[in-house]
């Protein structure tokens, strides 16, 4: 029951707010929506909370209605509530409830907020519906909900057609993932004879070695599923090769970019390997792939995130970068330890976009950095909360103690469970991760002092724009932007900043213990799956210092350069980029990969489109089926009407001509 | 030379003829258009007084009369649309009137 209400209270304000739009009006759209979520979050952490004390080994399985029964294929609605999915739901509803605060605040002039609100709560019944999941088919459901609400945000604002392409973007590059987890699903279904998560995991031990007969060779049955269904969470989890949608969806609205982008919904690949542990676990080879996958994102993104000076995207690339770390640790089997970054990071991270979006509010609309510079003295409270995130971002506590801002205890863990992994390509993560905690610190770092340092126009000419495209149009109806004294937000924006950076300050600290300490056993139960001889979290434990140093280093790293760089000597940048011009506009243009992709897929796309199009369809069909037929028939009726002359003595001659012939055959042939 | 049936006959069909080919030929004026129906009424009527001489009876005179009369009031009765017919157009001429037109 309080389950229920935890997930449906947000579809009932989606539907009231959605549909009784004009009636409502904004204020009452707002208030309903952020209520509901509030209840529903509140719920949320009471169950969370409960988990810890109840002593129950197996899930809560809470069944809600049947949805189809189809011979064998049997599936149901039910919310599977286990660690997990309370973990998931403390972090989806918190974070979205924070987000509707704000929004009340950032969204205030929009005229249509009530779209807004209708669609933030249809994101977070569709989320909680993918973490309740109790069965692959639901979980699908989820997955297809919260990418649906993700195109309407990112589309939101339709009048720029750069955020409708973004939407599209978004839609169909995670359509390819999910093509994977289609197949996937079938697979499964084929190998166990259900989808239920019970059954899997109860026959998943079974399917080790047996294979399965696919483009004419046998493959190992379970790494095909689980490469299949790893695909669905490359797609959604923004992960290299499949990422480019991540940037471009910071066209709409930032509120949006925190909840969707960075807590919750790209977070969804993570659950999902975690949530299907079981399964990995018994592939070696697919957890490989999945580790060498994030280690790559994770390395790939931070470089990325070096030069852009968009101040979204820089924070958005910075997501793609701890995704793959998160996918990293799920890799090397500490599926705990890709939870806990999960957790910590939907707190810093929405901190940090959310304190983007006070940052874009003040300079009414700016998002590009190199219009921005010394704003710290003018909104002191968004300088602190950004700072905060940033630290914890970058991971700052005291090194060989579990003391630190809340990305400190995460991603160190990870770093340190990836030197200790025994798994094939866990050097390489090892290597690209430890790289990439560096870049972190210098974007991060880079990001807080062209914006809150110096002063406004210190860098403006002085680093070069990527192809034009990147700043085109934020310049919709804001004319005066980015100019004029910066103002700070309203308290309705600061609060949810406040209550975040709380989270992005102790969350590593308190939770630390059940999620991957001591209490690792106690607190997941049954929920994460842990071979027996997978020691990796007592291994980390024991990791040589230098490594538990690394990142401590790395990040102080990181910062003394930015700081130089972007404090010190300012003509260091610029310097820079044209000293090495061609390393400069790979990174600025994201190692070219939508050029890549354009000329690979959009272009030939496009191409074969419109020859079906012009050709087999206007052409062919047309100019043989319906168009060609009605053509010919025009062209007789158009002779015929050619004979209706209107003069009366042609219609004279007619008849005589007419009367003649009869006249004529019944003279000669009428008569017999 | 007598002047027999035959004769009469050639007559109205040469009458005939020429009032079809008034109707046919003409591109000019309504008017002509009327004259010729007169004329094929004309030549029919000649076709009945000569058969009714021919054959003794006088029915065919009588009917020939009354012809007279039924084309009398309905060349009135075409006049009187052509002259409405003017008024509306402001024209008689044959090819201006294709109101028919498909």
């Amino acid at each position: 029951m309080w389950y229920d209400l935890i997930v449906f209270l947000p579809l009932v304000g989606f539907l009231v707010a959605g549909v009784f739009r004009h009636q409502l009006g904004p204020e009452n759209a707002e208030r309903l929506t952020t209520g509901l979520l509030g209840v529903s979050c509140l719920i949320a952490w009471i169950v969370f909370l409960g988990v810890d004390f109840s002593h129950q080994e197996e899930a809560t399985i809470s069944p809600v209605a049947n949805w189809l029964t189809s011979g064998k294929l049997e599936i149901s609605w039910a919310l599977r509530i286990d660690t997990l999915t309370a973990v998931m739901l403390v972090v989806v509803t918190t974070v979205s409830f924070l987000v509707h605060v704000y929004s009340i605040g950032y969204m205030r002039e929009d005229p249509s907020r009530q779209r807004f609100f209708a669609y933030l709560s249809l994101f977070t019944f569709a989320m909680l519906m993918l973490v309740t999941a109790n069965n692959l088919v639901q979980m699908f459901f989820g997955w297809e909900g919260v990418g649906l609400a993700s195109y309407l945000l990112i589309g939101f604002w339709y009048e720029k057609p750069s955020a409708n392409a973004a939407a599209i973007k978004a839609f169909v590059v995670n359509r390819i993932g999910d093509f994977g987890f289609a197949l996937g699903i079938f697979l499964v279904f084929v190998l166990t004879g259900s989808v239920s998560f019970d059954h899997i995991f109860a026959a998943a031990p079974g399917l080790v070695g047996k294979t399965i007969h696919i483009f004419g060779g046998e493959w190992d049955a379970l790494t095909i599923t689980c490469l299949l269904l790893f695909m669905g969470a490359m797609g959604k989890s923004a992960q290299f090769l499949l990422h480019t949608w991540l940037p471009d969806a910071m066209e709409g609205p930032t509120p949006v970019s925190a909840l969707i982008h960075a807590a919750t919904m790209v977070t969804a690949g993570v659950f999902m390997v975690a949530r299907l542990s079981p399964l990995f676990d018994l592939s070696p080879s697919a957890l490989t792939f999945v580790t060498i996958v994030g280690a790559t994102t994770a390395f790939f993104a931070a470089t990325v995130g070096l030069v852009q000076n968009d101040i979204k995207r820089v924070i958005a690339y910075s997501t793609c970068s701890q995704l793959g770390y998160m996918f990293v640790a799920l890799g090397v089997g500490g599926y705990g330890l890709g939870i806990f970054h999960l957790f910590t990071h939907a707190f810093f991270k929405a901190l940090l976009f959310l304190g983007a979006g006070s940052v874009i509010h003040a300079m009414h609309h700016e998002q590009d950095m190199r219009n921005m510079g010394g704003l710290k003295d003018e909104i002191p409270f968004t300088f602190w909360m950004m700072t905060i995130g940033t630290l914890a971002l970058t991971g700052v506590g005291i090194p060989f103690t579990p003391i630190g801002f809340a990305g400190y205890v995460s991603k160190d863990a990870i770093i340190e469970a990836t030197y200790v992994s025994t798994r094939p390509g866990a050097v390489y993560a090892f290597m690209c991760i430890v790289i990439a905690a560096g870049f972190t610190s210098f974007y991060s770092w880079r990001l807080v002092f062209m914006t809150f340092f110096g002063k406004r126009g210190d860098w403006k000419g002085s680093l070069p724009a990527a192809h034009g495209h990147v700043h085109d149009d934020h310049a919709h109806a804001h004319d005066e932007h980015g100019h004029g004294p910066a103002h700070e937000s309203p308290r309705v924006m600061l609060i949810p900043l406040a209550v975040l950076a709380l989270g992005a300050t102790f969350a590593g600290i308190v939770f630390r213990h059940d999620f991957i300490g001591g209490e690792y056993e106690t607190f997941w139960r049954q929920s994460l799956f842990l071979a027996k001889d997978n020691t990796i979290l007592e291994a980390m434990e024991h990791a040589p210092w230098l490594v538990s140093l690394m990142p401590t280093l790395m990040m102080l790293g990181g910062l003394a350069l930015a700081y130089y760089m972007y404090v010190v000597d300012k003509t260091m940048p610029a310097a820079l980029a044209r000293a090495n011009p061609l390393l400069y506009r790979f990174l600025l243009n994201k190692w070219y990969f939508d050029e890549l992709y354009d000329f690979l897929f959009v272009r030939p796309a496009f191409w074969i489109g419109r020859l079906f199009w012009k050709g087999g369809d206007g052409y062919i069909i047309d100019g043989f089926g319906p168009d060609g037929i009605s053509a010919r028939v025009q062209d007789v009726t158009r002779n015929v009407v050619r004979l209706q002359t209107g003069y009366v003595y042609h219609y004279a001659f007619a008849m005589l001509i007419g009367v003649a012939a009869l006249a004529t055959w019944y003279l000669f042939g009428g008569i017999h | 030379m007598d002047i027999g049936l035959t004769h009469y006959l050639i007559l109205a069909a040469i009458l005939f003829t020429i009032g079809i080919a008034g109707i046919i030929l003409n591109h000019k004026n309504i008017i002509v258009i009327l004259m010729s129906v007169e004329l094929i009424l004309l030549s029919v009527n000649i076709n009945l007084v000569a058969f009714s001489t021919h054959s003794g009876d006088l029915t065919g005179q009588v009917f020939a009369l009354f012809i007279l009369t039924v084309a009398a009031a309905e060349a009135a009765i075409g006049l009187a649309i052509l002259v409405a017919f003017y008024r509306n157009r402001g024209s008689i001429a044959v090819e201006d009137i294709n109101a028919l037109k498909g």
